[in-house]
Order: C-alpha cells, then structure tokens, then sequence
C-alpha cells in the first residue's frame, strides 16, 4: 500500500500557505468549477451531480443527485440549500479540517448547488462550539461576496444567490436535518415529523436541499471533472472519494482522502500501524453510531454496501480506533453518556432509554452490574431501535449491542471480578490524571447525575 | 323558537374518498387522510397513547402507539415495515395491513417497552396524584405495560412543585412531555407561556419567560406585560392544559387534593359566563363542586373552555348566599328573614297595588342578561301576563332603541340551522371574518379560539373595526380597522366595492365573499347608528350577521322577550296579531299595547315617581350605564322586589327578596349566540328554586295562574307557543352622532370589559384573579405627549364624577381617545367616572402629590343629574 491509493482532491491543498484565503484557492485552480457550471444550464449540473453517483457524505448516504430532483418544480418562491456543518458525531472530524483548510471549496459548492437547484438564498449551519470555523467561514463568504461570487447578477450571469453563515448553539441533534431547520428558523432543536420532506417543505416550509458539507464540497469538483471521472475511483454503488478520519490509538491519526472501497488494513498502512506494541481491539468504521467492528473487519472495503453486509454502517468515515488497553465497557459508557446528554427529550425511547444504559452501563463500569443487566442493555436497545423519532436513538443502541455481541465476557468479567480489568492509564496517549474514583463514588451512594 | 337541540346535518363521505385497510383482521373504510389511531377508535379499538390528542397537531413525541403494519408493494404482495409505526402519525393507505397490540407480539413488545421507559423516571406517587384514578398513564400502565419494572437505578428528580401561574401548578417529576400542553398552547390559544426546555432526560416543561417565548405577536404593552400576580402575563385558556395533561404533571392550584376522581359525581352543564354555551362538566362531592372540566361538543366548543368557565364558580356557593326569603321589617327597617308564605304574601300585595290595575303607575321588571331561556321567559311572561306591562327589558348595560329595533329585526328567530344564521362551524370556515365592537378573546372566549382555527387554517381573515389592535386581534393575525369611538358608523359606511384599493377594500371585498360574516357585539348600542350602519354594510355585501353580547342569558332573552319591545319568539309588541296570538296561548284575554320602556327608561321612571314598583333579577347596578342613578332609582321607588342568589347592592334596597337558584341547581338552557339551545340537568341537589318557579309562586300570590311551576311546563308553553312566521320589526334608521368638540386635555373613553376582572361571578377565585391582565390605559404617542403623560407612569383620567388613576401604556391607536378596561378591579369606569365608550373625558399626568397608588374615586356631585339623563 502507497501514498498512491490517496485521492487528495478535497485536500489537495490543504498543505498550501494560508489555504484558506481566496487567492490561494483561485491559485489552485479554485472556481473553474463554478466557472464551468454557468456555462450549462442548472438541469445539466444537476445531471452530472446524478450521474456521477455521489452519496450523501453526512451519513445515510443518500444519492445527492437524486435528494436535489426531488424539489417540486419551481412555483416562483424561494427554495433553499442548507449545508449541514454541525459536525457533532463522535469521531467525525472530517467538515471541520475541510472548512478551516479550505472554506472556498465549500462556498464554491454551494454556489454550483443552488445554481442547480435554483436557490438563491443558502445557508450554512455551524456546529456552535467550533467558533475558529465559525470565524472563518464568516470571512471567506466575506471574500466570496468581494470577488463577485456573490451576490447580485454574478459573474455577469444575471444568477444572484447570498449565503449566510449560522451558528447553531452545540447540540448534536442540531445536526439531524430537521431539527437543523428548526433551529435555523429559531426554534428549539427537535426533529420534525416527516412527511413533509424538507424537499417538499423544509426551511420556512419552502422546498429545501439540506446536505452535508463534504457533499456539497465535492460538487466543484465533479462538475469540472466530469461524473465519468468520479465514477472511476470507489465502487459502483459507492462512487468516489471521501475523508477517512483516524483517531485513536494510530501512529499518525488524521484525514486520508481515498477511494471508497479502501479498508481498515490500508488506512492502516498509511497511517503508521496502531501505535507501538499494540494491537487492534475494536474500531467503529462510521462514528459512534455504527456498530463496533474488530480486528475480523480489517479488510472488510469500506463502502456503503459492504459495511453494511458485515453488520455496520459507512457512516461519516470516522474511524475511532482502539488498542487492546481500552476497555469496551468503559468506551461505551463514555458514548453513552454522550447520546444520554444529547438526545433531544422529545420521544421517550431515547430520552429515557440513554439514561437508563448510562446508568446501568456506569454500574457496571464500577464493579457494581449483575448479570441481568445485561439482559436490561440488550431489552432495552431492543425497545429503543427501530421505536425512537429519529436516528439518535436507534444510533445510541450501536455501541451497546455491538460491544455486547464482540466482547460479553469483557462486560461479565467486570460483574463477576466486582472492578474493570483494564488500567485506564495505559490506553491513554498522554499523561492520564488519576482516576476520579471519588466521582463513582459519589454516584453510587446516591447522587443524581443525569 | 323551540328548545330542542337541531339535528345534525347528515356528514356523509363519498364512497371515492374512501380509503379501505385492515386493522386487527377487520376490514374497515374511513375517510382518506385518516389516521390509523382515528380509524382504529371508529372500530373500538383501542390504541395505548399519550401525545396523540384529536385537536391537536401530531406529534409523534412518545411512542405508546406503536403498531406492526404491513404495506403492499406495487405488485401487490404484503410487505411488512421493519420497524413498527406511530399510529397516530401514519395517515391510511389502501390495503395497508396493521396489527395493534392485540394481534401483533411485536406491537405489544414495543408499547410495553415505551410504557416500562416512561416509568423508569416517574415518581409513581398516584396516590398523592390528583389524577389518580382518570389518569390515562395509571391505565395503561395496568393494560399495557409490566408489573414489575427492572428499573433499580436511581430516579431523575425534581422539587416539585412548581407553580407556572397562579392557577397552575406543575410537577415536572410525573411529566411524560408529551408536549400536549406546549401544544395546545402553541397552536390553539396561540399563547405559548410554557414551553419545553433543557434536554434529554432534563427536558421539562418550563416556565414563562418572555425573553425566551416572546408573547406570540405582540408585547402586551405595559404593566398590562404582567399579570395580576405579577407573572408575565399569561393565557386565558391554560386550564385546558391541566384537563389534557395524561397524567397529574398540571394541577390546578384551589382543586390540588382536594378529591378523588372516583368520589367525583360529574353532572354535564353549560358555561354561565358568557354567550357561546360551552359544554362544561361539573364535578361534584356531597353537595359542594370541586371542579369543572370542558365538555366535548364539536360543533360549539370543541374540547376548550375559558379558564373563566372551568375556574370561576365558587360565585354559586359564596358565603352571600341568600338562604331564605327577606322582608324588610316594618318596624326596624331591616331586612329579615321571612318563610316564602309570607315573602310572597308581601311581594304579591306590592306589586298588585304598584300595577296600573291596582292603582299604582306600573311595575318595571329587570330581569338581567345571565337567566337561562326558562327563566326569561318566566319574567317575560309575568311582566306582561301578571303586571300588565311591556316594561321589561334584560339589559344591564348600555343599551339604545336603535337596539331594540336591531334585535327584534336581525337577531330573533335566527336560529341555528335557519335562513342566514351563522354558527361555530361557520365562522371556521368563513373567508372573512369582521369583528365590530367586539373582542373576541374577552368577550367570548371560545369563539376566538375558533376564529384562530380557521385563520391558521388559512381559510379565514379576520378584520376588527375597534380603536386598537388587542393582542388577541394580533395572535389571529387580525387587520385593525382603526376607528375612534363614535366613529364606528362612518367607518363602516366607508366599506365599500367602490373604496379606493386598500383596507377598506380589501374588507368589503372579503365580506361578499360568499361564507363571510360580520360579528358585532353588544357594545355597539352605545354608538348611534352602529347598528343602522352595520345592517347596511351586511345589506351591501351579503354578508352574514352575527351579534354576540357577552352574556348567557341574552341571546335567549331576544326570543323570551326580555325586551320592551319583543314579544315571544320575537314577536313584536306592536304588532296586533302577534299579541292576540301570544294572549290566546297564555289564556288572557289581552296583552299590554303601550310601548315598553328600556332599562335606562324603567330606571328613569322610577326615579321620576313614574313607576310604583320594580322586580329585579341578577342586576349588578354597577354595570348600568349610570350606577349612581340606577342605585337612586331602587331607593325612591315604592317598591322593590328582587330575586337573588346573593346579596347584592338591589337586594340590600329591596323591600322583599327572594332567593332563587345558581345554575348548578337548578335545570335550564341558555341559547348561545349561535341561538343554539344549551340544555343542561340540574348538577346539585337543592332547594333552591329557580326564577321561573319562583315567579309563578309570586304569580300565584297574586291570584294569577303563570303556569310555569316545572321546567316541562315552561318547555310545553314555548314550543306550543312556535316560531313566529309574522314579520320582524323594523331595521332602525339611526344616524350617526356628531363628533364632540374636544378642549385640551381631553379625549374619548374607549373601553370593553377584559375576560378576567371585577364581575361579581368571579368572586371567591383568588387563583383565577391572579392571572387577569393588569390595569392600563391606552392612549397613542401623541395624545400622551400633548396630555404631558409619560408611557409607564400614572394618568388620571376624571369626569365631571370621579376619576381613576392607572398606569399608561402607549399603544399604537387612534390619537384622542383613551381606553379603560371597563371593570378592573382597580377602574371601574361606570362607577368612578360614571362614562362609556364615546364620552368625554380628561387625561392629566396623576398629581405628583398625591398617592402613588392605583385608585378610583367616585365623586357624588349629582345635581346636573337629570340633565344628562
Ligand atoms: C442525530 C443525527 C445527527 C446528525 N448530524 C449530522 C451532521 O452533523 N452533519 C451532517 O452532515 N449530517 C448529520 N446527520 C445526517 C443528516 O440528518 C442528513 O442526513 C444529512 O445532513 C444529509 O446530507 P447528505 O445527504 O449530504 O449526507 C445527522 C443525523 C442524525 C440523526
Ligand atoms: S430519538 Fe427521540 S429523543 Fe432522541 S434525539 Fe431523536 S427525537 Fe430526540
Ligand atoms: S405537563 Fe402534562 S401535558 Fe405537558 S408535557 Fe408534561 S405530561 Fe404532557
Ligand atoms: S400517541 Fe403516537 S407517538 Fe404519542
């Protein structure tokens, strides 16, 4: 395996000096794309977008071409893109490199998106804790609007389109595409009913595009490339390229652009191996939603299709990696505990559902689980998959059962050993501070924490 | 007129509007766009849930009502769904196959899952719970959920409780946020005071904050942002939420443990408080209510009631009751209590000699606006059957013969279902609605909620004329059709198809519109030739008309004849063949032909030595246009009769008093404005008798046979007695009044009465006082500045009588004029200034000396009396 499998198009430049300005992205031959674009009509983008078989890169992988065809023709009101920047699954890092690298990509394509679509007003929803990107993004639709990208009549087209930049207020509901349009109108976060699609009625009840940031961002470069083009890396149901973000226990973590259909084993190559004198334990292919793989699915490709066969999901390519000091109970106590603090509240599966695993899950972290539990885990995912509103919840169930199917005995050695097995110290890559035993203590003795 | 409820147009579907599926292996057809739960409830099925209401919005937020469904795919070979489905979200489909828990494991598994994950956090303290007993999560958890639950961990907890209103408590530990409450709010009162707040298993239900949920449209300006509690202000709806809260999260603060549901005896009756006839129903427990919940009736209703009609009745059992019948002592001069043998021995020997028979100048009967049709037409009769008078008339608030004339002319006869009557249903489906001196929220609540039904619907517009946009008009998004009072004719004489393009295009434009309505409320009697101008425009336009008073009694009072100038069935009084006809069905061998006198008239008369005698009903003096005059007319009138239910200011002057029954004792109907009856049985047992019974005992007493002992008699009299098929009165052709020349400082008084305030049927309702709207008056920018007055600070606004001090609000209205609510507890406008809408009066900053506190004085200069009568 070589630095030749990568396919660095997104990050092409990201190694540039100030990447992130206009002029080194038109340097880079930044804008041809959009250049390209307005010399055919908006149903002929919107083609190449289709043809080209690019999948929604925020997770469900939805066939982008087709998302935009399903806009109702125009009536002469507005419709809407909004690109979805929340970036709030943990382990995926993959929107915020790309937006603090090379904002212009993202603005570009969002220019080309609306000019398909037929959208004069986008909107770009920021994840609010990221205020660099937040900064950022200000700045280069800032640059955009200077250089005539923006506008009115742009680029002597008669197209006129503004983008606005939105901060959301950090909850990774925020990032599920309705409750993203709720709270971009000003309302609570909550996942709306669906139908309506936002297609039909999504922002301010308008037909709405919503798309991921990578999505959007890799429209440049196929409407200049041409969908052939594109169709020649990844597979055939999983065309194209995309970001691979390793964390964890790797040499070198990061983002390695490839084909989809790349594996574990390759990624790993590139990244240097799982550190010194460690080896693989367990590694979601998606983000935290997915379910566990192990070492068994080093060479499973990851594509849509065939993650999908070995029991998970593709995801958003956040590959969370881990050595065989971490224990599961504990990664997946810690994740509960995320989906515990941000489930919405609005459906009872979840909402009630997270804090009971986080609590079991925090028992039996401390020694202090029976066996039954184990069954109440598995009952309970078992009552919340498939019954919760929205993805949250069925996402919430992934590490639980995963880790249960992979590794059950890890979770009975901590009930029948009355402790965790494993030393939290030497999973960790730096200086570990002593473990607060106080705090599950505490909670043990009584005190409320949800 | 007839007193039995219409039938119900026959809603039939045509067969293509069908969908057909299966649902528990039965084959059922329901309209297309149904919902699975809806269909499911048709064929008795009974799906667990929670969020789910039938007025409200789906939501789909707790996940009781999952079920397996199984959809065919083009080929038509059944396909189960992977996951089970929300029924009360999921529309039918044809061929679509469910499976609720009954027929379906998976089904069941997961309603039992989501009922076991509800439980898990709530505190199952249903014995301390007041819904203990009615609550939908008790019983489902017994019907659908475990026995035992494997929660061991520790519970989310919260103090509790905490109270969202003076009214409402909530307790957010037994909250399953269903979001029914924030729903409702939201989308039918349009007044989100509570919202959800914080997230995951933190979410509760949160408190008011106006910085946060904003006042649904516009701020209400001023103190008035507060209310009497000192809360930002809140809703007039929100004991709603309590009834429709699943489980005891919302309680209400003067019913909290109070009861048991099942020690509760619950009696269906009809709200008393204002003209719409609302479906309550009263709970009760050894003789005393506890409490009233909505009842349902789709076609006025719906489910909602005012928090005035579901808190407001501890006025029925307030500590004034009258217990027995009083005569004034010949010797102390005192009242006394006397048996009823002797109270209608000497009632009866007043009011025959006070008769013109008897010798004296004649009897005035007032039998107030809030009497049920039974009882009004007891006193219509008995005017004119016993006393030989037509001097009777209901109204205990300004009132004017171009009124009489507009009555007996729109109003009587118009029945529900009959020519140009105009119902609930309609004003939902109307593409424009006009309101004329009338708000809707305050004046009849649940017509409002309906109004804003079908303009969220987008079918319906509403235009208001009046001299500001209340915040009611705004959360319907109402158009104002700004007029200073007086104005009001001139305005709409103004709608016109031939107005230059703008508002009052745009309105007259909407009312030809076929569907449209005009609405006008009774407050339009104290503006010369509203009424003549209103009939116009509906003339023009072919608009239908509607007129909405405030009270329950008086749109029932126009078909008794409660009216000088209304016979039975609206009859007029002056038409020989309709008083030979009532004659012959009342055995008499003829009817008064001399023109009855209106209140102010009677008043007047017996102020004038003119008339002998008064019989009074339930008359608050303080609501007559000039209470100071009305409180001299019973002092120098020979005689007073008054039947009461508590004392009152009548029933202290009086010389006999009888005590009659509140409305949960006795039986009765009220014809709502739709003219729809409102029958409702007696809720408490009682000795109390009603008006009807009491006044044909007086009759008896006085040798005269009334024939109105039982309810079924009275029933048997009126329906016997028809619908008059006659001609109406006359249209009143009044003009309008010049505008008054104002000097400096002055302005015209705008005022309506608010929802909440000093009515004497709120009495005894603390919690329910806390959450009116505190005092304001109103005045534009720039009759405040011209006036030297400052937004927030006091105004005195006087009369040549009095004065009250009161904060100002500076609203956006007509320049010149200033409102007053017309009966806060802290300015009452008839009693302090002895003014109503259209008068004159003067605006000063309050005296920086004086007190700096709210008040009204009344000052009792009363020479010029009779020369503003
Ligand atoms: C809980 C939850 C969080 C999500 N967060 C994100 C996110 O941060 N960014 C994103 O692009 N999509 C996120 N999604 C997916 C979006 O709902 C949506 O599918 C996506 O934005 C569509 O864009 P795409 O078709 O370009 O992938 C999330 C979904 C769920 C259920
Ligand atoms: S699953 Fe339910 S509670 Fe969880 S985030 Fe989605 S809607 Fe909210
Ligand atoms: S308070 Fe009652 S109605 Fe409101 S969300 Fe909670 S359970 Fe539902
Ligand atoms: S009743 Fe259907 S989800 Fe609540």
């Amino acid at each position: 395996m070589s630095v030749s499998t990568l396919t660095p198009v997104l990050s092409a430049q990201w190694d540039a000096t100030r990447s992130w300005t206009l002029a080194t992205y038109e340097a880079g031959g930044g804008y041809a794309g959009l250049r390209h674009a307005f010399t055919q009509e908006p149903a002929a983008v919107l083609a190449t977008v289709k043809d080209s078989g690019l999948r929604g890169r925020g997770g469900a992988g939805f066939p982008t071409g087709l998302k935009w065809s399903f806009l109702p023709a125009p009536d002469g009101g507005p419709r809407y893109l909004v690109v979805n920047a929340d970036e709030s699954e943990p382990g995926t890092c993959k929107d915020v490199p790309l937006m603090m690298a090379t904002p212009q990509y993202l603005i570009e394509g969002s220019i080309i998106t609306s000019y398909a679509i037929g959208c004069h007003h986008a909107f770009i929803y920021v994840r609010g804790e990221v205020l660099h990107v937040y900064r950022r993004l200000l700045r280069a639709v800032e640059e955009a609007y200077a250089a005539g990208y923006l506008g009115k009549n742009i680029m002597g087209t008669g197209y006129d389109l503004d983008i606005t930049v939105h901060a959301g207020a950090g909850a990774y509901i925020c990032g599920e595409e309705t409750a993203l349009l709720d709270s971009l109108e000003g309302l609570r976060g909550q996942p709306r009913l669906k139908p309506p699609f936002p297609a039909v009625e999504g922002l301010y009840a308008r037909p709405t595009v919503v798309n991921n940031v990578e999505s959007i961002a890799s429209v440049p470069a196929i409407v200049m490339g041409g969908s052939d083009w594109f169709r020649t890396m990844g597979t055939e149901k999983s065309a194209g390229f995309g970001l691979f973000s390793l964390s964890g226990h790797v040499v070198r973590p990061g983002q390695y652009e490839a084909p989809l259909g790349i594996t574990l084993r390759e990624l790993l190559d590139l990244a240097g191996g799982i550190r010194e004198g460690h080896e693989l334990k367990f590694w979601t292919p998606g983000g935290s939603s997915t379910p566990l793989f192990t070492a068994e699915h080093l060479d499973v490709p990851l594509d849509y299709e065939s993650v999908g066969a070995a029991g998970s999901m593709l995801g958003t390519r956040a590959l969370q990696i881990f050595d065989e000091t971490t224990c599961v109970v504990r990664a997946v106590t810690r994740w509960m505990e995320f989906y515990a603090h941000e489930s919405c509240g609005k459906c009872t599966p979840c909402r009630e559902g997270t804090y009971w695993l986080k609590a079991v899950l925090r028992r039996i972290e401390a020694g202090q689980g029976s066996m039954e539990d184990l069954d109440v885990l598995l009952d309970t995912c078992d009552n919340i998959l498939g019954r919760a509103f929205c993805a949250l919840g069925d996402g919430a169930t992934s590490p639980v059962t995963s880790a249960l199917k992979h590794f059950r005995a890890e979770f009975e050695q901590h009930i029948t050993a009355g402790a965790c097995p494993l030393d939290p110290a030497a999973s960790a890559l730096f200086g570990y501070p002593p473990r607060d035993a106080g705090r599950l203590a505490g909670q043990m003795a009584g005190t409320v924490q949800a | 007129m007839t007193i039995t409820t219409p039938k119900q147009a026959g809603g039939g579907v045509a067969p293509s509007n069908l969908v057909t599926f299966q649902i528990d292996e039965l084959e059922v057809s329901v309209p297309k766009g149904t919902l699975v739960i809806r269909a499911a409830e048709q064929v008795g099925i009974q799906i667990p849930r929670f969020c789910d209401h039938p007025l409200l919005e789906p939501a789909g937020a707790c996940r009781q009502c999952l079920v397996d469904v199984s959809m065919p795919d083009r080929e038509g070979n059944l396909r189960p769904m992977p996951k089970p489905q929300a029924s009360c979200t999921l529309t039918v489909a044809p061929g679509m196959v469910v499976k609720t828990q009954r027929t379906s494991a998976m089904a069941d598994k997961a309603q039992h899952g989501v009922m076991e994950l509800l439980l898990i956090n709530h505190p199952l303290d249903c014995p301390v719970c007041d819904k203990g007993g009615e609550c939908p999560l008790q019983n489902q958890a017994m019907s659908n959920g475990r026995s035992t639950s494997r929660f061991v961990d520790i519970k989310r907890t919260y103090p509790k409780p905490i109270s969202i209103s003076t009214e409402i408590l909530l307790d957010r530990e037994r909250c399953v946020l269903c979001q029914r409450c924030t729903r409702f709010q939201e989308q039918i009162a349009g007044d989100p005071f509570i919202a959800l707040q914080d997230r995951g298993a933190r979410s509760q239900i949160g408190l008011f904050s106006a910085d946060v949920l904003g006042f649904g449209g516009d701020v209400p300006a001023g103190p008035a942002a507060l209310d009497e509690s000192g809360r930002p202000f809140a809703s007039y709806f929100s004991g709603n939420t309590i009834q429709i809260c699943p489980v005891g999260a919302l309680t209400n603060a003067s019913y909290r443990f109070r009861s048991r549901p099942f020690d509760l005896v619950s009696t269906p009756g009809i709200g008393e408080h204002d003209s719409c006839g609302s479906a309550i129903r009263i709970d009760h427990r050894r003789g005393a209510v506890l409490r009233r919940m909505a009842g349902d009736d789709a076609s006025v209703n719906e489910e909602w009631i005012t928090d005035k009609d579901r808190f407001a009745f501890t006025w029925q059992s307030a500590p004034d009751r009258i217990a027995t019948p009083l005569v004034r002592d010949e010797t102390t001069g005192q009242l006394r209590s006397a048996s009823w043998a002797e109270a209608l021995d000497v009632a009866a020997a007043g009011l025959a000699a006070a008769t013109t028979a008897g010798g004296g100048h004649g009897v005035g009967v007032l039998p107030g606006g809030r009497l049920t049709l039974e009882d009004s037409y007891a006193y219509a009769k008995f005017a004119r059957a016993v006393l030989g008078t037509n001097d009777v008339d209901q109204r205990v608030r300004p009132h004017s013969a171009e009124e009489d004339a507009f009555l007996g002319h729109a109003v009587a006869g118009r029945t529900v279902g009959g020519a140009g009557s105009v119902t609930f249903t309609d004003l939902e489906q109307a593409p424009t609605v006009l309101l004329v001196a009338l708000e809707a929220e305050e004046e009849a609540g649940v017509t409002y909620l309906r109004l804003r039904k079908g303009v969220l619907a987008g079918r319906t517009a509403v235009f208001s004329v009046a001299p500001l946009a209340s915040r009611g008009l705004d959360r319907i998004s109402g158009t104002l059709v700004a007029a200073a009072p007086g104005t009001e004719p001139e305005v709409l004489d103004a709608i016109t198809g031939s107005a230059p393009l703008g508002q009052l295009r745009t309105v007259a434009d909407g009312l030809t519109t076929a569907g449209s309505v005009i609405l006008v409320g009774e407050r339009l009697a104290a503006v010369p030739g509203g009424f003549t101008a209103v009939l116009r425009l509906a003339e023009r336009t072919g608009a239908r008309l509607a007129w909405i008073p405030r009270r329950a009694g008086e749109r029932g009072g126009v078909e008794t004849g409660a009216l000088p100038g209304l016979l039975p069935g609206g009859r007029p009084v002056s038409d020989a063949r309709a008083r030979v006809d009532v004659a012959a069905a009342w055995d008499v061998p003829s009817l008064p032909t001399t023109a009855g006198r209106t209140t102010t008239e009677i008043l007047r008369a017996a102020r004038k030595g003119k008339l002998s005698a008064l019989v009074v009903g339930g008359v608050e003096l303080a609501d007559l246009p000039d209470p100071a005059k009305a409180v001299r007319a019973i002092e120098k009138v020979g005689f007073v009769v008054s039947l009461e239910v508590r004392a009152s200011a009548v029933t202290e002057l009086a010389d006999v008093v009888l005590p009659v029954a509140p409305p949960t004792e006795k039986a009765g109907t009220y014809l709502n404005w739709e003219g729809r009856p409102r029958p409702f049985p007696q809720a408490l047992a009682s000795t109390a008798l009603a008006d009807h019974r009491a006044l044909d005992a007086l009759a008896a007493a006085m040798g005269a046979e009334l024939g109105l002992r039982t309810i079924t008699a009275v029933h048997a009299e009126i329906d016997q007695l028809g619908a008059w098929d006659g001609a109406r009165i006359d249209a009143p052709v009044e003009s309008a009044a010049e505008p008054t020349e104002l000097a400096p400082g002055q302005a015209v008084l705008a005022s309506w009465h608010l929802l909440l305030d000093a009515g004497r049927l709120q009495d005894g309702e603390r919690f329910l006082a806390g959450t009116a709207k505190r005092t304001v008056a109103r005045t534009s920018a720039a009759t405040a500045t011209a006036a030297g007055l400052t937004d927030g600070e006091l105004v005195r606004v006087s009369s040549a009588h009095g004065s009250v001090t009161v904060r100002l609000a500076v609203t956006a209205m007509p320049d010149l004029v200033v409102w007053l609510p017309t009966n806060a507890p802290d300015c009452a406008v008839r009693t302090s200034l002895r003014a109503d809408a259209g008068d004159v009066v003067q605006l000063a900053p309050a005296d920086p000396a004086g007190d700096d506190v709210v008040s009204t004085d009344s000052a009792g200069s009363d020479n010029n009396d009779e020369v503003s009568a």
